[in-house]
């Protein structure tokens, strides 16, 4: 059935098709409206949820870790500072290895205080042992939260869902939703080996010694690594029941291209029109568009770049006294493997509007130069 | 006096508490009240020693160990999601110290409070963050030594008055008790098992290792402290009803409690008849408040 609707209501439908039966959340601009749709749909029994109004986005994710420990499915919705506040407790999810799925919409870190776009805040989690998806469409939000609960629940990790603020929190685009019997084949009910069961007293996350602590670790990377596998295949099978393909990567005419420009969020969907103005020119250019950071999908990278000669990369997000991160993360996946120019940008910080000319003037001058380059700030005022 | 007090041992006697614990003793009663369909969760405190290192426990019941500022909310997630799957009999019992309970993990207990998530909420209060090293806490009393208050700048100022916090929530039940009195502890964690809604039960362990106290001693210093009007024990129904557990008849002076006890030994005299006077005008204002 399609529907118009925002990119926030496309994550608060994607949690009552999963079925979702605990919900904790705290309000955070441009968050709300995800959690305002959930509490309707809770209110009027549309779906079978407790739903928890926490004091804190820290207490958000803490009755989540409590629920999902008891096997049920947990979801929260979250942006920037409240992302940043959760951080402990996302290392905790992670590392206690429970499926909760968490909305995150992108917002710049204060000060000073903003609302807008800009991924530095899921990008500071790139390491609590999440799995994380950028998405670029309200289809994209929906669809991605009824996947990653399947992926999250077979290996046991986390998924961090992560889109643009207002560009697509607030844009309302055609949804297409499943139907809910659809979904519900798709996405069977959470059955975890291990919870907290009376009949089966254990003690989860006790004081850990180096004995045991280190082959947590390894586990978890190799869940990681397990889970790369088992996106595809879970992809896979919800295009056999939609018809509409994801992956961890979205490669947009690279095949015969040049010149590949490697975006994330709704700048790659900017991009993908650019690219067809651009071929319109002349140019054999290509859009890379990364889905997932965690996992890594540096083999589908390095296969969709094939023989492309140079790389420009459009980071929305900056690691101070570095570069962008999705470029750092790039360069280290190319080391060893193909040698060719990756050229960094920054752009569209705190929410600024990031339009096909500026991505076509990005792309004009990483055609004129074959040398890379440490970093470019498009449009920045000096 | 017939003891009430039931046979059953959930709690194992391998645990890792120091001599004399009071905790333990505390965490032993729980169970043995609560049985065996209860779950806990467990912040940073000494507990989160006691209970052993993975893959072992001596609890006998699921412990989920969470962090330091979320006892509260990781019992009310833990409820929800036992709720929703039709388990709505399950005990779920937040177990902390007074540094996760007074300091850290305010915000969390005042959340779940004025939601009343229904869980029971059991701060052991030995009187600073024992499991790090003695370092104080806000129920650290006046005139203690600690390692972070040292004899020379002793913690002045009063342990801050939790339970009057609680109240103020207006929870079901809050109720202070005491290690030294089983049996009063018994009616009070039946109480509050027994009730829908938040519940706060307040228990004073005392720490041979932190309070510098002989382990044999425990249950004296636990009795002494009630005798004393230090901690009186009283239980609160909505936060409206003050009901005094025992009436002491004649209270001892805080000198009988202070003599046994390390952390006080360097406190001169006008600062004990000063601390004489507080706890005179405290237990003075609380009386006026039992019906």
């Amino acid at each position: 059935m399609k529907k118009t609707m925002m990119g926030n209501y496309a994550a608060s439908w994607g949690a009552q098709l999963s079925r979702v039966q605990v919900i904790a959340a705290y309000p955070i601009t441009p968050q709300t409206l995800i959690v305002e749709k959930l509490s309707d749909i809770v209110a009027d029994g549309e779906l079978k949820a407790k739903f928890i109004k926490v004091e804190s986005e820290h207490s958000a994710m803490a009755a989540c870790i409590g629920a999902s420990s008891t096997g049920a499915r947990a979801y929260t919705a979250t942006s920037a500072q409240g992302l940043a506040l959760m951080h402990e407790m996302l290392h905790w999810a992670g590392l206690a290895r429970l499926p909760i799925v968490m909305a995150n919409v992108n917002r710049a870190m204060a000060p000073g205080w903003s609302i807008w776009a800009d991924q530095n805040d899921s990008l500071s989690q790139r390491d609590t042992g999440w799995m994380s998806i950028f998405s670029s469409s309200a289809q994209d939000i929906l669809d991605s939260t009824i996947i990653s609960y399947k992926v999250s629940e077979k290996v046991l990790l986390p998924t961090l869902i992560s889109f643009d603020a207002f560009f697509l929190s607030h844009t309302v685009e055609v949804v297409d939703m499943p139907e809910q019997e659809l979904v519900d084949k798709f996405l069977p009910p959470y059955k975890p080996e291990y919870k907290m069961d009376v009949n089966d007293p254990r003690s989860f996350g006790a004081l850990t010694d180096e004995q045991y602590y280190y082959e947590f670790r390894y586990k978890m990377q190799e869940a990681m690594d397990q889970a790369i596998d088992v996106i595809k295949e879970t992809c896979r099978e919800y295009e056999e029941i939609t018809g509409r393909h994801y992956d961890l990567i979205h490669a947009y005419r690279c095949e015969d291209a040049d010149m590949i420009m490697v975006t994330s969020g709704t700048i790659a969907e900017t991009t993908n029109v650019t690219v067809d103005t651009l071929r319109e020119e002349g140019h054999k250019v290509g859009n890379l568009q990364i889905r997932y950071i965690r996992p890594y999908p540096k083999k589908d990278i390095l296969a969709a770049i094939g023989g492309a000669k140079k790389l420009a990369v459009i980071d929305r997000n900056i690691s101070p006294g570095y570069s962008g991160i999705f470029s750092q993360e790039l360069k280290s996946a190319l080391y060893n493997e193909i040698d060719i120019p990756v050229r960094s940008y920054i752009a569209g910080l705190g929410g600024r509007d990031v339009k096909i000319e500026d991505i076509k003037d990005i792309a004009y001058n990483a055609l004129e130069h074959d040398e890379p380059n440490d970093l470019i700030w498009k449009g920045v005022k000096k | 006096m017939r003891l009430t007090i039931p046979e059953q041992e959930i709690m194992s006697p391998g645990h890792l508490a120091c001599q004399g614990c009071g905790g333990s003793l505390a965490m032993r009663y729980a169970l043995k009240i609560f049985g065996k369909d209860t779950m806990l969760t467990i912040p940073a405190c000494c507990w989160a020693v006691i209970d052993g290192p993975y893959p072992y426990t001596a609890v006998n019941v699921p412990l989920f160990h969470t962090a330091f500022e979320t006892a509260a909310i990781m019992a009310s997630g833990i409820k929800a999601g036992l709720e929703v799957q039709g388990n709505t009999s399950t005990n779920v019992i937040a177990w902390a110290g007074d540094g996760g309970t007074f300091d850290i993990g305010m915000q969390a207990i005042s959340g779940a409070a004025e939601r009343n998530d229904d869980i029971t909420y059991i701060v052991y209060d030995n009187e600073a963050y024992m499991n790090t090293g003695i370092q104080r806490s806000s129920a650290t009393p006046h005139g203690a030594w600690t390692t972070t208050t040292p004899v020379k700048h002793y913690k002045k100022g009063p342990k801050k008055n939790m339970v009057e916090i609680m109240a103020a929530h207006r929870i079901p039940y809050t109720a202070t008790a005491s290690v030294g009195y089983p049996e009063d502890l018994r009616k009070k964690l039946e109480r509050a098992k027994n009730t829908k809604g938040f519940k706060f039960i307040h228990i004073l362990a005392p720490c041979p290792t932190g309070w510098k106290t002989d382990p044999r001693y425990t249950v004296k210093l636990a009795k002494l402290a009630v005798q004393t009007n230090i901690f009186p024990l009283y239980e609160i129904e909505d936060g409206l009803h003050y009901k005094q557990n025992m009436k002491i008849k004649e209270r001892k002076p805080i000198k009988e409690y202070f003599k046994y006890q390390g952390r006080f030994k360097h406190l001169p005299e006008d600062e004990v008849s000063y601390l004489q006077d507080q706890v005179d005008k405290n237990f003075e204002i609380l009386s006026l408040k039992f019906e």
